[in-house]
């Protein structure tokens, strides 16, 4: 039944490379696609459950102090109101990725401005939103407490720390060296769906419709947090309008919302209103990063360092992760990392849009554009140059990387020899530039399950509770299952996100195309297997395509051979030895050009292209689009995105979609994405990395270093906002 | 959202008066909605003035545009004569908001839009615009996109209209009709008021006064270009724009019209600035001495302090862009 793989070993078949289908690659559209833009993909809050009532939350209006509901009768009172819950249960914060347990939980106290610590629940959603914003919330015995992560107290990170040979040394000797210190602000993700989840009861058991990233874990949580067993709760999130992080771990409205339709008997809706996003789920931790870099006379770094302070409320262990590509990217035989968490009563921080690198290799491509300018080489050759040939700290061999490959071909598309000198070209009041940096992003493979079914009618379907959260899960999932079973795309349906189906690895990390993709691949695999049995055959001797077997000079159709017969199987697949065995990352090149306006200093992204090797790709056009949506948010990083925290209270200032400032289209010019042959066999067997986040990993870099390019000025606190470039200019 | 009120006015007249007794006008609601749903405007009952018939643009026999406070702003800005010879108001409306809240936005409620000082939106937050008395959590908060022209100790915010500073560059006035039936005409200047101690009072209009149209005069000779300076290249507001109208002649500037957004609590116009310009021979000199006294009494609160200098610069390069194609 159960078709179970461990990752130990390479595997080397590439069997979907002798697939006849011919479905995996191709650029095919979301088969849900339509749906979405037609309105009729139903998402969490729109489910129309009968009965349902509305419940809003009701957030701490300050960062520490014991909570009470003032005036809480009265309130009750209020027309449509049906409770006022102030249940132990609910969540201080978001669960963190993949944590399968509740987070801190408690709304006593307050932690942090923003703090979820009540709902309000009425028969009409603008009934209970009146209530929740007529509760006076008061805070007693409140400390005055540190929200300002450069005083606030820290806790080394040792687990992160590394320290090989002599850094200072080497900074001492080296011919050329860089020692810099960048910021980078808090970012959110910023979904287009808030986090909304409605809940009902039949009897002990809880149906909870969410918008979430990985269901198995959620259920966990969500469980562990109600105190019910997981099998008495399901979860639907078919749908998800977006998370980038926010929704990995289960939220405060689904804990919210489960409370309170016990309370009063109704299911019930919470939806967070678009600031209650900002202010209570996860955002990116700010960074203080120093980067050190020591280079021999010929550019070949000697030596590297990188230092950062992160951020996290007391009680998380989440600290972003941003050295992460740092231990492997570039070569240098004295090497010195150490990482640092500080205290502060801001909201959680947690994984936003690929934590670490996202920040981490961003800030260490600004320092390697700068070494490159002292020394007076093309940045591409200085990062050729020092491509390490194994991992420079464990001595492991990569498992692929086509790194090199994409430096060079990503320079020749874009016309990298063209670039000009440093404040040398300049159309009107417009000064351009142009700017490059790497990308490289962790590879990772998850435990996940599916089950395939091959009806008796020849066509197959895929069940998992794996989520699609805007990525492509959905046309994926059906190109590996019409390959491997020799159907057409729309001969297979996929079914996700949903916790009755196999539990899957879930979306984050990149990892969830992969991990999922396997189990999906080796249930088929599986299929194949019976299918052959009943034919008598190899398995490798037939052949299947367009619903048709063929073996032997024979050609039979499925719905023959199966003869009125079902096969379900279920793939299941471990990771193993291969994990640690290698390196396993994906990489690129990304090379933008700007203007920046003389006189005053707004940057305008001309255009952008990102060259990267990431393995199999499944989907050519689902991959280069989260290719361009990692490079939009690093055009975000790089020039808009900033959580403002009041430096009084630690409040997000700016918590809604016109102040806190995601790249518009007019800030997003024609990018261009190159996506080079690459299988990786000691990634899984489909030969694949993940792409999902690689795109964002070093990406702003390009463009702060094309506005270096373009003025002289080099902003080392991000995002480079015009008053930072004119204070240079 | 608090419970309200809700009648559809079918005359000006009848409009006003219910305004007076304790209503609020709704026309596009594009930011009223927003501020009832954070209950930070809470009216009473809403008078929907949207089937009035002020929807019209007509030409004034002094040959000026007079424009029904319901225009648009997405027909205000397409509007052939508009572009043709008021280019400088189509420009201002185009670099606002976004396509569809243009479509909703009207002319009279552009005019009369909140601040959109963050702390105003949060009524956790000490505001003495929502409550006078409160204290400012501006002034030493997130204030990046207020005021450094015209603020008092109680009030730091800015005006965020664009549509506003082109027409006050361009001298319009706007006409209102109060509850007894009169009617006045204003200057931009004297509609607004800066914040002193009472910034909650924003402008002169009487209760259930509605402004029924805003008065172009006849165009302005010159070149006229807006200058919209922001965070990001759409949907953002300005944090410094400049509504200029320059004519050159004889190599001297013979007019300079104005107007400054992003930087007070209303559409600025420094008369001084436009008289230091008039009569001299462009120069980046001159240029300089008019940002000075645009500037002389410009005050940062910190996160905003770059928006002197970028007062400046923009300035600077808005006055280039006049008088040199200007000369061609
Ligand atoms: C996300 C966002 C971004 C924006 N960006 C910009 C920008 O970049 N630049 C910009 O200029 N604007 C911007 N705006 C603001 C937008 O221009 C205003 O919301 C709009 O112009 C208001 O017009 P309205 O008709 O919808 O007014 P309403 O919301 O209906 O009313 C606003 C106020 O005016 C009063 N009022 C309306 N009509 C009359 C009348 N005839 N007489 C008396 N009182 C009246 C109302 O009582 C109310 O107090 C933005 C708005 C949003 C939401
Ligand atoms: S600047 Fe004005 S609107 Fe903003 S908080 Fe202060 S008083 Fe309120």
């Amino acid at each position: 039944m159960t078709e179970q793989f461990k990752m130990d070993a390479p595997a080397t078949a590439r069997r979907l490379d002798d697939m006849a289908q011919g479905l995996v690659g191709a650029p095919l559209d979301r088969p849900e696609g339509p749906l979405k833009v037609t309105g009729t993909a139903t998402y969490a809050n729109e489910w129309q459950v009968r009965g349902m009532v509305h419940g809003v939350m009701v957030r701490a209006p300050d960062n520490s102090g014991r909570v009470v509901l003032a005036n809480c009768d009265a309130v009750e009172k209020m027309p449509g109101v049906l409770a006022v819950i102030q249940d132990d249960r609910l969540l201080r914060n978001p669960a963190q990725g993949t944590a399968n347990k509740a987070p801190i939980q408690g709304p006593q106290h307050a932690a942090y401005l923003g703090q979820l610590i009540a709902v309000v629940v009425a028969e009409g959603f603008e009934q209970a939103r009146h209530a929740a914003q007529s509760l006076q919330v008061q805070l007693e015995n409140g400390e005055v407490m540190p929200v300002d992560p450069a005083t606030a107290a820290v806790e080394p990170q040792e687990a992160k720390t590394l320290d090989q040979g002599d850094l200072d040394g080497a900074m001492k000797d080296a011919a050329f060296s860089v020692d810099v210190t960048y910021t980078t602000p808090s970012h959110s993700s910023s979904p287009m769906e808030p986090h909304a989840s409605i809940a009902s009861w039949q009897g002990d058991d809880l149906t909870l419709r969410g918008s979430y990233q990985m269901l198995k874990y959620n259920r966990n949580e969500l469980s562990d947090a109600l105190g019910i067993h997981p099998d008495r709760l399901r979860i639907l999130s078919p749908y998800v309008g977006g998370g980038f992080g926010s929704k990995l771990g289960i939220a405060p409205e689904a804990v919210a919302a489960a409370i309170a339709a016990k309370k009063v008997g109704r299911p019930v809706s919470v939806a967070l209103q678009r600031p209650q996003v900002y202010e209570a789920t996860m955002r990116r931790s700010e960074t203080t990063q120093r980067v050190r870099l020591a280079a021999d006379a010929e550019g070949r770094l000697t030596g590297l360092g990188h230092d950062a302070r992160v951020s996290n409320l007391p009680g998380e262990t989440f600290a972003e992760p941003v050295l992460q590509a740092s231990y492997f990217l570039y070569a240098g035989e004295n090497r010195k990392m150490s990482m640092e968490l500080a205290r502060v009563h801001r909201l959680c921080a947690g994984s936003v849009r690929a934590p670490g690198e996202a920040v981490g290799v961003t800030v260490f491509e600004g320092a390697m554009d700068e070494l490159a300018v002292q020394i007076g080489m093309d940045p591409v050759e200085l990062r050729r140059r020092n491509i390490p040939e194994k991992d420079p700290e464990s001595g492991k061999e990569f498992s692929s990387r086509r790194f090199l490959e994409a430096l060079d071909s990503g320079a020749e598309t874009f016309g990298w020899a063209n670039r000009p000198g440093v404040k040398e070209r300049r159309e009107g009041e417009w000064l351009i530039g142009y700017g490059m940096a790497s990308a490289a992003r962790v590879n990772v493979l998850m435990e996940s399950q599916a089950r395939v079914t091959l009806t008796p009618e020849g066509r197959a379907r895929v069940e998992t509770d794996m989520t699609d959260i805007g990525t492509g899960t959905y046309a994926i999932l059906g190109q590996i299952a019409g390959d491997m079973l020799g159907l057409p795309r729309d001969a297979v349906d996929v079914v996700l996100g949903d916790t009755t189906l196999p539990p899957a690895s879930g979306s984050g990390g990149s990892w969830g195309a992969a991990s999922s993709g396997t189990s999906v691949y080796l249930a088929c695999e599986a299929i194949r297997k019976q299918l052959a049995e009943r034919l008598e055959v190899d398995e490798n001797d037939l052949t299947l395509k367009d619903g048709m077997a063929t073996f032997d000079n024979q050609a039979r159709s499925l719905s023959d051979i199966l003869n009125g017969d079902q096969i379900a199987k279920l793939g299941h697949v471990l990771p193993g030895d291969t994990s640690e065995a290698v390196r396993q990352a994906t990489f690129g090149a990304y090379f933008a050009e700007v203007a920046v306006h003389a006189a005053s200093g707004e940057t305008r992204v001309r255009r952008m292209h990102g060259t990267f090797a990431a393995g199999r790709i499944l989907n050519a056009k689902t991959a280069r689009s989260q290719c361009l949506g990692g490079m939009t948010f690093g055009i975000g990083i790089a020039l808009t995105e900033e959580m403002a925290f009041d430096p009084r209270d630690g409040h997000v200032a700016n918590h809604n979609l016109a102040e806190y400032h995601i790249p518009v289209n007019a800030d997003v010019p024609q990018l261009t994405v190159d996506l080079l042959e690459e299988r990786d066999d000691w990634a899984n067997p489909l030969q694949a990395k993940g792409i999902g986040e690689l795109g964002i990993c070093g990406a702003a870099a390009a463009i702060t270093n094309a506005i270096y390019n373009a003025t002289g000025v080099r902003v080392r606190d991000y995002p480079a906002t015009l008053d930072k470039v004119i204070a240079g200019m | 959202m608090r419970p309200f009120g809700y009648t559809r006015a079918d005359t000006s007249e009848s409009a006003a008066r219910q305004a007076a007794s304790g209503g609020t006008f709704i026309a596009g609601g594009t930011n009223l909605l927003d501020l009832m749903k954070l209950e930070v405007m809470a009216p009473e009952a809403l008078i929907d003035i949207n089937r009035l018939d002020l929807g019209a643009i007509e030409e004034t026999d002094d040959g000026g545009l007079r424009i029904g406070a319901l225009v648009s702003n997405s027909d205000l800005a397409n509007d052939a004569r508009i572009r043709k010879d008021w280019p400088v108001l189509s420009r201002a409306l185009l670099a606002g908001a976004s396509g569809q809240l243009r479509n909703k936005a009207t002319t009279g409620g552009n005019l009369l839009q909140r601040t959109r000082c963050l702390y105003f939106y949060d009524r956790a937050m000490p505001c003495n615009k929502r409550e006078p008395g409160a204290g400012c959590s501006a002034k030493d908060g997130f204030n990046r996109i207020l005021a450094v022209l015209g603020t008092s100790e109680h009030c730091i915010a800015a005006h965020p209209s664009d549509m506003a500073v082109a027409m006050r560059a361009l001298g319009a006035e706007v006409e209102t009709l109060k509850e007894n039936g009169s009617t006045r005409r204003l200057t931009l200047d004297n509609l607004y008021l800066l914040p002193g101690d009472r910034p909650d009072q924003e402008t002169v209009l009487e209760p259930g006064e509605l402004i029924t149209a805003v008065v172009l005069p006849a165009p302005v000779d010159g070149k006229q270009t807006y200058r919209k300076v922001r965070d990001r290249a759409s949907y953002a507001f300005a944090l410094v724009s400049v509504a200029g109208i320059a004519k050159l002649e004889n190599g001297r500037i013979a007019r300079a019209n104005l107007a400054f957004g992003g930087l007070a609590p209303k559409p600025w116009r420094n008369a001084e600035v436009e008289a230091l310009l008039t009569g001299e021979a462009p120069s980046e000199d001159l240029f300089n001495k008019a940002a000075d006294l645009l500037l002389a009494e410009a005050q940062g609160y910190g996160a905003n302090d770059f928006k002197i200098p970028l007062a400046r610069r923009t300035l600077v390069s808005v006055l280039n862009e006049l008088t040199q194609e200007a000369q061609q």
